[in-house]
């Protein structure tokens, strides 16, 4: 009885027939990353409008005096190798393997959260070396831009983790997720691929751009 | 099977609502008529706060030298005035509006996501509250709606008088916070609409058969999609400015406060064609049936509807001419403002030629459409002279500046939404308002409009600047500033009347029953009972042509003359007749044998009495996740501890949502 309640999760939105015949829950994703777009946009272009401006009230060091290339390249791999097992994690529940997809998205979210982790890192570093986030509006607008994408990434952490848990529990339950609910992993996906896209962008602008 | 251990605690914490009547429902309702309801209410209680804010400034702007405000007291009523009308009224009331009618015109039984949709209201109940809990908390925000800095960034004015006291100085801190809430509740309510629109649309239901109303919803949706994200940035580069010391906006340490001006008004200018669209839309709805025609140009008016959504993105610096932007900015931002006139224009000329040998009712919603039209052109032409940039350096910050915009949103917006009260009215509640009295109610509507708001740009070719509290004698302005305030005094006479108006109709139950289609009506909405049933359709429609429910009630004979179809009880079709009983037959009968029966309808078909219809059950979850914004605003105004409840209201909300399933 239990397990039908589950079913009709995953159900409800099949049950309106779609005049797309894409799912509302893609289109809403598709729209939502939409709006991100905007969202990282304006953030990117107060980062390009101040990337080197100092006032006369800021101090020293600038984020572009403290940039660790090498390191930030390293975190970069890390974040777009993830985008990888995330596609093998579609891929495994598209062939009925829920554990092998388990284990991708657990590994996904290990990836991301090694990703964030390194981010900390490079925060702590920086704030030791005297950038504070007020000390000049450019460590400002780098401190925000890199802060909310962190934020996104760690945002999907717990989704992928939230994700390979609810498999888990209905596994246990003797209802093990089938590729009728690979949909659920696609979108899941798309947020965080997108995430991805949008930290090459940031890694471009931030690190790369003189 | 063994009960599951997830569902456990939710269900331990919050029993799933049951209650679809009653006045609890309220609060667990996923039902996207009862949403529409609880905006328009909450819209309309709101347009009650803001209302008495300009009230104040009217008053204390009758007299030279008036003392009804202090200085302080007048920057906070301005702020709040524009900022309640804009984010709290005239948003809400498209939601409410979309919300309502949007599902019946496309001829669904649902939205995509209805706990998402209650989440979008419950948000902008919290945030418009924990916006005014400022009141109450050290005095609200003063720097205008939109919030220049360094106007915003620095510490409000009431500061001084109360340093010490637990927020004191953080009004303008509410304001980007509370604003961040209530976009966070538009950019959902977008989503569900654009995805309700694009995948739910009832067979045969195309794009170009829609409704105009619902395009415009679509339209909007999509600008609310594009244009939150930028505010929600600004106001959280505002919010650390002012928490955190930084200088996004403040010049000392290299900041700019032309970026808050761009960022806003990249938002900014969007916005004001979602605040007008919905109007138009609902226009779009009252010409066509009051005059009997079709609307002229469907077409035409869609795709200038959708122009402007585009062209909408172009203009947004003809707000800042005055900032020295260059003579290459200003001229290209002139040009695109006089371009964006082109498809506005398109649309006033199609609701005249709409009219144009129509055998035109008088209604109190056509007086109100009609008024609209006239208004809007006023506002809309001293809109087109503020792209000459001479002519704007020269009026910006002048009253001339409030007069073309409160006839655009006021005279344009309000007209709109007024008529379209009295007309979905009786739709919504199923008694009509009283006619007599909704024709007094348009006549101070329309002569308040024009005396407060008329006088303002002679007063702004004089000079008067905006947002200053007080001006001396010997200007030349008392006259005209009497004669606005006692037409603010006629406007708001005009909103009692109104309200009077909803009291005797339902609340004292006056209201003559209205019927399925009190106005001989074209689209699906008037296709069934008033109020409808909770799932809306019984069978859901099969849509064959634009105005579809006009062409089952209608045909022509063979000289071109409209003629009704044959159908039971029908009279002369004017009012309060039987014509659904018809279209229920020819439903069900379809229902029988017919094609909406098959797969694709799953359990919904094949039951004419609506049960077994299978509909998403309430929720306390939305309302119990919207619950922690105020507290988590709170808290970051550093008030640390709020924010512990906050988060265990979000945490609340979330997991119980996640584990609960839309329907059972």
């Amino acid at each position: 009885m239990k397990g039908s309640d589950v079913s009709a999760v995953s159900t409800h939105n099949d049950e309106h027939a779609s005049s797309t015949g894409y799912s509302n829950n893609k289109v809403a994703m598709w729209a939502f990353l939409g709006s991100e777009c905007l969202f990282f946009g304006a953030f990117i272009s107060s980062y390009l409008l101040y990337k080197n401006r100092a006032g006369p009230a800021a101090t020293e060091p600038y984020p572009k005096d403290l940039f660790d290339i090498p390191f930030t390249s390293v975190t970069s791999f890390i974040l777009l190798v993830s985008s990888l097992s995330m596609v093998l994690a579609l891929s495994a529940i598209q062939k009925n393997d829920p554990r092998r997809m388990r284990v991708w998205l657990v590994c996904t979210a290990a990836l991301g959260m090694l990703f964030v982790a390194c981010q900390v890192f490079e925060f702590t570093e920086f704030l030791r070396e005297g950038m504070s986030p007020a000390s000049s509006v450019a460590a400002t607008a780098f401190y925000i831009l890199t802060g909310i994408h962190g934020a996104h990434v760690t945002i999907g952490v717990l989704m992928l983790l939230g994700q390979a848990g609810a498999s888990l529990v209905d596994e246990r339950r003797g209802a093990p997720w089938t590729a009728a609910r690979s949909e659920g992993v696609e979108i899941f996906g798309l947020y965080w691929h997108f995430v991805d896209i949008v930290w090459i962008i940031i890694f471009t602008v931030i690190y790369l751009i003189k | 099977m063994a009960a599951s251990s997830i569902q456990a605690p939710s269900r331990a914490l919050l029993r799933r609502p049951k209650a679809t009547t009653g006045a609890l429902s309220w609060f667990t309702t996923v039902d996207h008529k009862k949403l529409g309801i609880l905006y328009i209410v909450t819209a309309a209680v709101f347009m009650g706060i803001g209302g008495l804010e300009a009230i104040l400034i009217r008053l204390q702007l009758a007299t030279p030298d008036g003392t009804i405000l202090t200085a302080s007291q007048y920057n906070q009523a301005f702020t709040m005035h524009g900022t309640t009308m804009v984010f709290l009224v005239v948003m809400p009331l498209a939601a409410g509006f979309g919300n309502y009618l949007m599902p019946l015109q496309i001829g669904a039984r649902d939205v995509a996501f209805p706990r998402i949709n209650a989440l979008g209201y419950w948000a902008f109940l919290t945030g418009g509250l924990f916006l005014y809990s400022s009141i109450f908390l050290g005095g609200m925000a003063s720097g205008g709606w939109f919030g220049y800095a360094p106007l915003s960034t620095g510490d409000n004015l009431a500061a001084s008088a109360l340093a010490g006291t637990p927020f004191v100085g953080s009004g303008q801190t509410f304001w980007a916070l509370g604003l961040i809430f209530t976009g966070l509740g538009s950019l959902v309510g977008a989503i569900n609409f654009i995805v309700t629109i694009v995948n739910m649309r009832a067979p045969g239901m195309r794009l170009m058969r829609m409704p105009v109303f619902t395009w415009m919803i679509t339209v909007i949706s999509f600008l609310l999609l594009f244009a939150m994200p930028v505010i929600t940035v600004a106001l959280i580069e505002m919010f650390v400015d002012r928490q955190y010391g930084t200088s996004f906006f403040t010049t000392a340490n290299g900041g700019d406060p032309l970026l808050w001006q761009h960022l806003f008004w990249i938002f900014g200018h969007p916005e004001v064609y979602i605040l007008i669209l919905p109007g138009m839309g609902i226009v779009s709805e009252i010409l066509p049936t009051a005059a009997r025609k079709p609307l002229f140009g469907y077409s035409f008016v869609v795709f200038s509807g959708v122009a402007i959504g585009f062209m909408g993105w172009g203009v947004w610096a003809h707000h800042m001419f005055a900032t020295g932007l260059g003579p290459v900015a200003v001229t290209a931002f002139s040009l695109s403002t006089m371009f964006i006139a082109v498809p506005t224009g398109v649309k006033i000329f199609n609701w005249i030629a709409t009219l144009w040998g129509g055998a035109i009712k008088f209604t109190v919603p056509m007086m109100f459409s009609i008024a609209f039209i006239g208004l809007f052109v006023v506002g809309g032409l001293s809109g087109v002279t503020h792209a000459f940039a001479a002519h704007d350096r020269q009026q910006t910050d002048t009253y001339y500046i409030v007069a073309h915009f409160h006839y655009v949103l006021f005279g344009g917006g309000m007209m709109a939404f007024i008529g379209g009260a009295y007309f979905y009215f009786p739709k919504m509640f199923g008694r009509m308002l009283n006619e007599r009295v909704g024709k007094l109610n348009f006549w101070l509507m329309f002569i308040g409009t024009n005396l407060t708001f008329g006088p303002m740009h002679i007063l702004g070719l004089e000079g008067q600047p905006r947002r200053t509290y007080t001006y001396p004698e010997g200007l030349n302005w008392e006259h005209w500033n009497l004669v606005a305030t006692i037409g603010s005094l006629i406007l708001a006479l005009s909103f009692v009347v109104f309200l009077g108006n909803w009291i005797w109709s339902i609340g004292m139950k006056k209201g003559e029953i209205a019927g399925d289609d009190p106005w001989d009506g074209r689209t699906l909405e008037w296709s069934i009972s008033s109020p409808p049933p909770e799932y809306n359709f019984a069978v859901v429609p099969q849509v064959e042509n634009r105005d579809d429910f006009w062409h089952r009630k209608y045909t022509e004979d063979e000289n071109g003359f409209l003629v009704r179809r044959i159908s039971g009880g029908a009279d002369d079709g004017a009012t309060k007749s039987a014509p659904t009983t018809t279209l229920e037959k020819r439903d069900l009968g379809d229902a029988g044998d017919g094609p909406h029966d098959g797969d694709d309808q799953g359990d919904h078909g094949g039951h004419g009495d609506g049960h077994g219809i299978h509909l998403p059950n309430p929720s306390y979850h939305p309302l119990v996740l919207a619950l922690g914004l105020p507290f988590i605003g709170w808290g970051l105004i550093n008030h640390w501890g709020l924010l512990i409840p906050g988060a265990i209201f979000v945490f609340w909300g979330v997991v119980g949502w996640m584990l609960e399933p839309a329907s059972e």
